[in-house]
């Protein structure tokens, strides 16, 4: 494999150096590297950090291959600036064997893209009634750490508990989709003031926050690690606010959509804003960028959840929930969280790489821009600015809410073990 | 008033809404459908206003009541009327109400009447480009109902105020309660709406579990007492109880219900003497509503029926005949929610 030489990037939005590239690791980070026989990327004014991780991403193979494969998936990965992420098991038939984990595993090695970290579901079918064979799908080659019925909670408080004490034997962790299932029967939209003039079934805040403030009382009872998925309220916050401030060991996520986008785009009716949890109120917005500043919020994970354009051209009631994310991820944190000075680049480096990849245990991605580390990399352009055109988009599907809006921020390499998947903006 | 039809160079407009009429808009519906009323009076109900305008009655929730409203104001104004019921239909095989409006489209549908079980369908059918002709809203899950509070608008100014005196005028002063179930009423959130831009005071009723969260932002006030807000009101409208809610514990038995918020001779009576009494139907006697009160001269329930047809006559007419300014595009309603 051939040297490439990163040349004057700003090292986590830091001081300017070059970064020799040999083989499959970073082999020198100093000033004034002379080129040799390696390629050279001219990098001023852009921004290196470890490859990003996502802790929640849907890739929908095996069984819905119209609306994303672990290829297709992991070329928008790469073209978002990823290299690893997390498949969620709500795949057909569902990830809840050591044969479906390793199967998309397999698929995500063979891609080249992106390492595919499969989830495994906690329950047989995403049911919620008897817990999946969570031991075999660790000890398959797909090295499963984090569960998870996302789409579905896992409500029955005795089944939580249970796969909170099991994954312990393996220092896995459940991923916690938090919805009261009676409390948002026929949910549409958050319930609130836009819900009630829209005439949509209200999903109410507390739905999600009495499932999160179960949990965390019940990892803290049995010594677990649980992870909350996709927060999206001010309360969900202070549930884990408090439970951090106990010591329990909690660790949560927001999507780019919620540190964004607010109920009142509901108003058109339009299903692109239909999403699981819902979006929520500009104070809720303001309360997860808080918290993902102040590290209350551990992470920022997509929940990239493609749909084909017959599922969300439609009347709302009828249309899927979720919006596509890897690409456009690393533009909306840099919109909300960095432009607006409430996080730097090594904060971006650490919602988006460090801290997704230790809570999923991927000892690879998530490290330091240092001699010797995997040469797992992002480079990004944050003066780029654009709209978004989902005509472009590497995803197999193009359901995002942000076609036509400008966004900062531009991923132009990304490397995976020392190979350019992205190169000047484009697959490589 | 009446504007001769055949302006083919007009933009597309619709009623989704009662919140995008303004108070000239929904006066001028209102006059229009006085006038409209009159032809019921004649020998021959009709006029040849909208001949050769076509009309689909699109109904993906059964409805007779709403949809023979409808079929016979078009037809009165000689519209050729299309029904179309989702139940039996390609609907039921699956097909999506994109491609159920497609078909319209391309069989040449200048106006489509659409209840579908979806809130915002309506809206979505009228703001995706799938067709060209006018859409009004004949209720959409418990979103809108606009045509009913056009209706209740106009059978409150007829009896409180006059059919020939009220020409013209308002609802200004007016206190309007409104008692039931608010949460899952398109009804009451249409009424609200028009109600307050006719100039009424709207008071809502109803057991806590029923009222939406979120009706702080509405122009109306709230109250779970239905004694004491009687004897303020001009007119009083009894929602229907959906007895498939009973067992959604939104209140403990029906007999508590009926005690609390039903409206019997009684309560009746607290009433001013000029105040009347409304129900959108189909009545459940003795459940929100009272024989004797359903009975009583003050009940307007079956002129509301009446006055359904005038007024979708009016609707209609001003979609697709009449005045250009009468009712606002849905497209407007997008740019005033950017």
């Amino acid at each position: 494999m051939s040297k490439i030489l990163i040349r004057g990037a700003k090292i986590l939005g830091g001081e300017p150096a070059d970064v020799l590239i040999d083989g499959e690791t970073i082999a020198r980070v100093s000033t004034g590297i002379e080129a040799g026989d390696a390629t050279v990327i001219e990098a001023e004014g852009r921004v290196l950090l470890p490859g990003l991780v996502d802790l929640h991403t849907h890739l929908r193979e095996p069984g819905r291959e119209d609306s994303e494969t672990v290829l297709t998936g992991t070329r928008a990965a790469a073209a978002g600036g990823f290299t690893a992420v997390h498949a969620m098991a709500n795949t057909f038939p569902v990830a809840d064997t050591a044969g479906v984990v390793e199967q998309v595993w397999r698929l995500g090695r063979e891609s080249g893209y992106c390492d595919v970290q499969p989830v495994g579901a906690v329950t047989v079918g995403l049911e919620g009634k008897q817990l999946a064979e969570l031991g075999a799908m660790h000890d398959s080659a797909a090295g499963v750490k984090v569960f998870s019925d996302d789409g579905k909670c896992v409500d029955d408080a005795v089944i939580m508990r249970r796969a909170l004490e099991y994954v312990k034997a393996f220092d896995g962790v459940v991923a916690q989709h938090a919805q009261e299932p009676r409390l948002t029967e026929g949910a549409q939209m958050n319930e609130g003031v836009v819900s009630a003039e829209l005439g949509l079934g209200g999903w109410p805040a507390v739905a999600e926050e009495s499932i999160i403030a179960r949990d965390v009382l019940l990892a803290a009872h049995v010594g677990s690690r649980v992870h909350i998925c996709h927060l999206s309220t001010a309360g969900s916050v202070e549930i884990v606010r408090w439970a951090k401030s106990k010591g329990w060991n909690v660790t949560a996520e927001v999507t780019p959509h919620h540190l964004l986008l607010t109920d009142e785009l509901v108003r058109s009716y339009d299903p692109v804003y239909k999403v699981n949890p819902p979006l929520r109120t500009e104070a809720d917005v303001m309360a997860l960028r808080e918290a993902l500043a102040d590290g209350t919020i551990d992470c920022v994970a997509t929940d990239h959840a493609p749909h084909p354009h017959e599922d969300k051209d439609c009347e709302w009631a009828a249309a899927a929930m979720g919006m596509v994310g890897l690409e456009t991820a690393l533009s909306v944190v840099q919109h909300t969280m960095v432009d607006t000075g409430l996080i730097d680049w090594a904060g971006v480096a650490d919602r988006m790489s460090v801290r997704p990849a230790a809570i999923g245990r991927l000892g690879g991605h998530g490290r330091p821009v240092s001699a010797g580390e995997p040469a797992n990399l992002t480079l990004v352009d944050p003066s780029y600015r654009g709209a978004v055109d989902p005509a472009g988009f590497a995803s197999r599907s193009r359901n995002t809410p942000y076609k036509g809006r400008e966004l900062p921020g531009r991923v132009t390499h990304t490397f995976l073990r020392g190979r350019a998947t992205v190169v000047d903006g484009k697959l490589a | 008033m009446l504007c001769s039809p055949g302006d083919t160079s007009r933009t597309p407009r619709h009623l989704i809404s009662a919140a995008d009429l303004t108070r000239d808009d929904a006066v001028l519906i209102l006059d229009t459908a006085e006038e409209m009323a009159r032809v019921a009076d004649r020998p021959i109900k009709k006029l040849p206003t909208l001949r050769g305008r076509t009309v689909v009655n699109l109904f993906f929730e059964d409805s007779t009541r709403t949809r023979i409203s409808f079929e016979a104001a078009a037809k009165r104004l000689s519209a050729d009327v299309i029904n179309f019921s989702a139940k039996g239909s390609s609907v039921s095989k699956g097909e999506s109400l994109k491609d159920t409006a497609l078909t319209l489209e391309a069989m040449g549908a200048d106006a489509v009447v659409i209840r579908h079980g979806s809130s915002g369908a309506p809206y979505r059918l009228a703001t995706s480009g799938w067709i060209d002709g006018a859409v009004v809203n004949a209720g959409d899950g418990t979103h809108e109902h606009p045509t009913q509070a056009l209706l209740d608008a106009f059978t409150i100014r007829r009896r409180l105020v006059g059919a020939d005196a009220g020409l013209g005028k308002d609802l200004e002063g007016r206190r309007v309660t409104i008692v039931g179930d608010v949460l899952h009423s398109r009804v009451a959130r249409s009424n609200v709406h028009l109600l307050t831009t006719l100039g009424a005071e709207v008071t809502l009723v109803a057991p806590p579990t029923l009222v939406p969260v979120g009706v702080e932002g509405w122009p109306c006030e709230v109250s779970y007492s239905l004694d004491e807000v009687l004897p303020a009101s001009d007119a009083v409208m009894m929602l229907r109880v959906q007895r498939e809610r009973m067992n959604a514990a939104y209140f403990p038995t029906e007999r508590e219900y009926s005690r609390r918020y039903g409206l019997d001779g009684l309560r009746m009576a607290k009433m001013p003497e000029h105040a009347v009494v409304m129900h959108p139907g189909p009545m459940n006697r003795g459940m929100e509503i009272t024989a004797e009160v359903a009975d009583s001269g003050r009940c307007t329930a079956v002129e509301q029926v009446a006055n359904g047809v005038s007024i979708r006559m009016a609707v209609l007419y001003l979609l697709l005949g009449g005045s250009e300014t009468a009712l606002p595009s849905a497209a407007a309603r997008t740019e005033e929610n950017k």
